[in-house]
């Protein structure tokens, strides 16, 4: 019920993550100029040692720029717009990371710690694959099946955590962990299932899924980017008329607030554990589906990635709300796009992109450097992340 | 030793918190400060005690200025403070929470508690205090652990005391026990400043009052002073402290309670083969002391409790078994003890708050879309019926005062179609404004011929609004007597002791 919510200005909500944004940056252009041997040869040399730092940084972040978003240099002459072709890959990168940031940040709103996007994810990228390489039907249909495979799935593997906690009370956090594990080892071990194996391949990697289980291409052959974005969109619209709109959400607000309270007033609290993880885990599956069906079409051990991790990072970035996670994995889906440009046009590492990710995720969690180093008095930084620590 | 306060003024954002108050306590007096939730007396206290710094203003110590910026200044200036809520480490010792911050090591750095338990007795001997060094704070009774923060401040000097809301947490026997130890420690000397907006307890022990409203000190009273002369000032208008019971009508019992037995997760019994019955027209006042099982009592009739025996009929159907929801649309309305705890969601909207158990059902929501127009509108309609102070119904609860969030409580409760009222502790907290209110509400409904069960600690609360009062001593209902007993009586019944 947004509209019952205080309105303040959105412009407000972006102050913690945009400054924090622009700080980590700051941190990582320092650490570009110190990891550069050819910065560090001058470092007796104040201004050419300045010079050259600001040469090192400026291409550094050109380059992560060129790698994410627009590269003059890709124009062919016939197709221009092939300079475009990096926020097609931000693009391909975001859309699973919406869903499982989604995912995590439904469960948030309820004060659960989702930390099993990750097995949720897999769970879904294996039904996906399997509905989508083992089955033979019409094109849009075959994708249809495989994504609400993958939804099922998801939802099992999360709901599961939920009614662990309901019924028996075990934190969620640890069976989330768990569970990941879980998740991983029964992948590989249908990797080396006859059932799973590509034909002819001794390696862990699963046949390609039909061409009539993909994901669309939305801008023809040559840009990766699919369906998968319009998917991710749309679910974050969905978790947006969820939370604030209808009665389910309502619920999971109010138990993820005071549980007590919420109990007293007649709400029953295991249910929305319950229900509240398995739609928290078929986000995930549904994530798992867009990224096997959209980019990678094959399994393999390390389909999830690190997926379901970044997921809690963006879900912290986009204070859980839908569209800031939304935002937070565009930023995201360009670092990690970027990062590899970056990597083989400078001497900078791609790990770069990992500190600053993690530097983000420090200074929003400690507004108060933010708010000391920009001289804010009046930061708002009390969110709407409520999960609870070991006790809750 | 004498404490004078000059013009201190404190304010908290646009608030002011304390508007130039001035204050002189005199050697050996006990002063009351007396005023409602959100008067300033906290905040002017924790100035005194160096855990506020003032705006303005100066304070002197038998007339010297001192300048007091840390709690350390306070206890080297001789003021001593015992908060509301106790600064207790639970699993030390008496001895060892006293020492703790002025630890004395011996051979080898081993802690020497030597001294600290012989100074403990012998403050506990002087008073009658009857606190042993070597117990666990935690094995303690509230009143005792409360001594225990006496002692400290005893220990550390203190010829100013200042005591924040000291009643609030204790038993009405231990809070006639600390009455006398006030007494004992002003003939030793010691000046005490008793903070409260209890009207008896100043009465009882006051030398001199002085009365606190929105900041500013608006009168000085002697203890002579009417309890009704003492609320209008506190106040600011005149207030009904017993509120009329109007003519009502007994009708059949609503609620019957037989053999009524709750266990803890062990199987202990907390609540042991209890009967009662309720009926329409009238207030059935379950008093005791806390923690006598009241608390298991009151859940129950909502199904809130888990290991429940026995039965419980609302209007002629069985209750137990049913889920919390059904419940309380079978037609109870449940105010339970603790609004911040279990009956507000501070984070949400007030609106909201206000629809939580029908929030699912129209005119709220159709399916599973909710209707937010109809929730808001609804929510300006009732804040208008309950009077409830606010800026917008958008804001979140929790920016709400005491006696505001009891209304939004007793608003949701009582808008499904009500058989049973049950009100645990409905006035816990609140300041004399609000009780009134919540008061005159509760007699409505009693009046209107609704069946009310009252769950209560507070004497006087009990004896102005119950009908028939039963008493619960150690899970069990000690005795049920009509409303003309006298609070010498109930206190006693509330103590475990039956008359002959």
């Amino acid at each position: 019920m947004r509209k019952l919510t205080k309105k303040r200005p959105s412009l407000r909500a972006l102050t913690l993550p945009g400054l924090s944004f622009v700080l980590a940056m700051f941190f990582g252009a320092l650490l570009i100029a110190f990891s550069d041997s050819t910065v560090l040869k001058h470092i007796g040399h104040p201004i050419t040692f300045i010079k050259s730092a600001g040469v090192a940084i400026w291409q550094s972040y050109l380059a992560l720029f060129e790698g994410s978003v627009y590269n003059p240099s890709l124009a062919k002459p016939h197709d221009a717009l092939l300079s475009w072709y990096p926020l097609s890959e931000t693009l391909v990168t975001a859309a699973p990371l919406i869903l499982a940031g989604l995912s995590v940040a439904l469960a948030f709103r309820a004060g659960l710690f989702n930390i099993g996007a990750q097995g949720q994810f897999i769970f879904g990228s294996i039904a996906a694959s399997y509905v989508g390489f083992a089955f033979h039907m019409p094109i849009g249909i075959h994708v249809v099946f495989a994504v609400l495979a993958a939804i099922i799935a998801g939802a099992i593997w999360g709901g599961l955590v939920g009614l662990l906690k309901a019924r028996t009370g075990s934190h969620e956090v640890i069976v989330t962990i768990m569970l990941n594990y879980v998740a991983l080892y029964f992948l590989m071990w249908l990797l080396g299932t006859t059932r799973f194996l590509r034909p002819g391949r001794r390696d862990p990697i699963s046949p390609d899924v039909l061409p009539s289980a993909r994901m669309p291409h939305l801008a023809g052959d040559n840009y990766r980017v699919n369906l998968g974005i319009f998917v991710a969109l749309a679910a974050a619209a969905f978790v947006w008329w969820l939370l604030s709109r209808s009665t389910w959400g309502f619920r999971f607000r109010a138990v993820g607030a005071n549980a007590a309270a919420a109990k007293t007033a007649g709400i029953s609290v295991p249910f929305v554990m319950t229900t509240v993880m398995a739609i928290s885990g078929g986000l995930a599956g549904l994530g798992g589906a867009v990224h096997v069906l959209g980019s990678d079409f094959s399994l393999t051990s390390g389909t999830a990635g690190n997926f379901g991790f970044d997921a809690i990072t963006v879900a912290l970035l986009g204070r859980a709300k839908p569209m800031g996670v939304v935002f937070a994995s565009l930023l995201f889906g360009a670092l990690r796009a970027g990062g590899g440009t970056m990597q083989a046009n400078t001497n900078t590492p791609i790990d770069i992109v990992l500190v600053i990710q993690a530097l983000v995720v420090l200074f929003i969690a400690a507004p108060a450097v933010v708010k000391w180093v920009f001289r804010l008095k009046n930061l708002k930084t009390t969110g709407d992340l409520t999960a609870k620590g070991w006790n809750g | 030793m004498s404490l004078e306060l000059r013009g201190i003024s404190k304010s908290f954002g646009a608030l002011l918190a304390n508007d130039a108050i001035d204050l002189k306590v005199e050697t050996g007096e006990i002063h009351a400060i007396l005023g409602e939730n959100g008067a300033g007396k906290s905040t002017l206290m924790n100035i005194v005690y160096g855990l506020v710094a003032p705006d303005s203003g100066e304070i002197l110590v038998d007339d010297v200025v001192k300048h007091i910026k840390e709690p350390s200044d306070a206890l080297a200036s001789g003021i001593g403070m015992v908060h509301q809520h106790f600064m207790l480490v639970p699993v030390f010792t008496v001895a060892e929470n006293i020492v703790l911050g002025h630890e004395k090591s011996g051979f080898a750095g081993i802690l020497d508690l030597n001294e600290a338990r012989e100074r403990i007795k012998k403050v506990s001997d002087q008073f009658n205090f009857d606190v042993n060094p070597d117990d666990l704070i935690e094995g303690l009774p509230v009143g005792v652990q409360q001594r225990v923060e006496i002692i400290r401040a005893l220990i550390y000097d203190a010829k100013v005391l200042i005591l924040d809301e000291p009643t609030a947490v204790l038993t009405p026997q231990e809070t006639d026990d600390l009455l006398k130890i006030m007494k004992q420690l002003k003939e030793d000397g010691t000046s005490i400043i008793f903070i409260t907006h209890k009207l008896r307890e100043v009465k009882a022990v006051a030398d001199r009052i002085t009365i606190i409203r929105r900041g500013k000190v608006v009168g000085t009273a002697s203890p002579d002073a009417s309890q009704n002369e003492l609320a209008s000032l506190m106040v600011g208008r005149e207030v009904e402290l017993a509120p009329d019971k109007g003519a009502h009508t007994i009708g059949d019992v609503v609620l019957k309670v037989e053999g009524l037995t709750i266990r803890d997760s062990v199987g202990r019994a907390l609540v042991n083969n209890v009967n009662f019955e309720v009926k329409a027209g009238e207030v059935l006042a379950i008093a005791g002391v806390q923690g006598n099982g009241q608390s298991e009592v009151a859940r129950s009739m909502v199904n809130l409790e888990e290991h429940v025996e026995g039965s419980i009929i609302l209007d002629g159907s069985e209750v137990i078994g049913k889920s919390v929801r059904e419940s309380l649309h079978a037609g109870i309305a449940f105010v339970p003890e603790s609004r911040e705890l279990d009956g507000l969601i501070g984070s949400m909207a007030i609106a909201e708050n206000l629809i939580l158990d029908l929030h699912d059902l129209p005119p709220y929501a159709k399916g599973i879309q909710m209707s937010p127009s109809v929730v808001l509108s609804e929510a300006e309609k009732r804040k208008d019926e309950f009077d409830i102070r606010l800026q917008s119904v958008n804001d979140p609860v929790s920016s709400l005062s005491g006696g505001n969030k009891q209304k939004v409580v007793l608003a949701r409760e009582l808008s499904r179609p009500v058989k049973l009222l049950v009100a645990s502790q409905p006035t816990r907290g609140l300041d004399v404004g609000s009780i009134e209110f919540v008061h005159k509400r509760i007699l409505e409904e009693r009046d209107a011929g609704r069946a009310v069960l009252l769950f209560s600690t507070e004497l006087d609360e009990v004896l102005a609004l119950a009908d028939r009062i039963a008493v619960m001593y150690r899970g069990e209902i000690l005795a049920i007597v009509p409303s003309g007993v006298t609070a010498q009586e109930l206190g006693l019944l509330m103590a475990g002791v039956v008359h002959a």
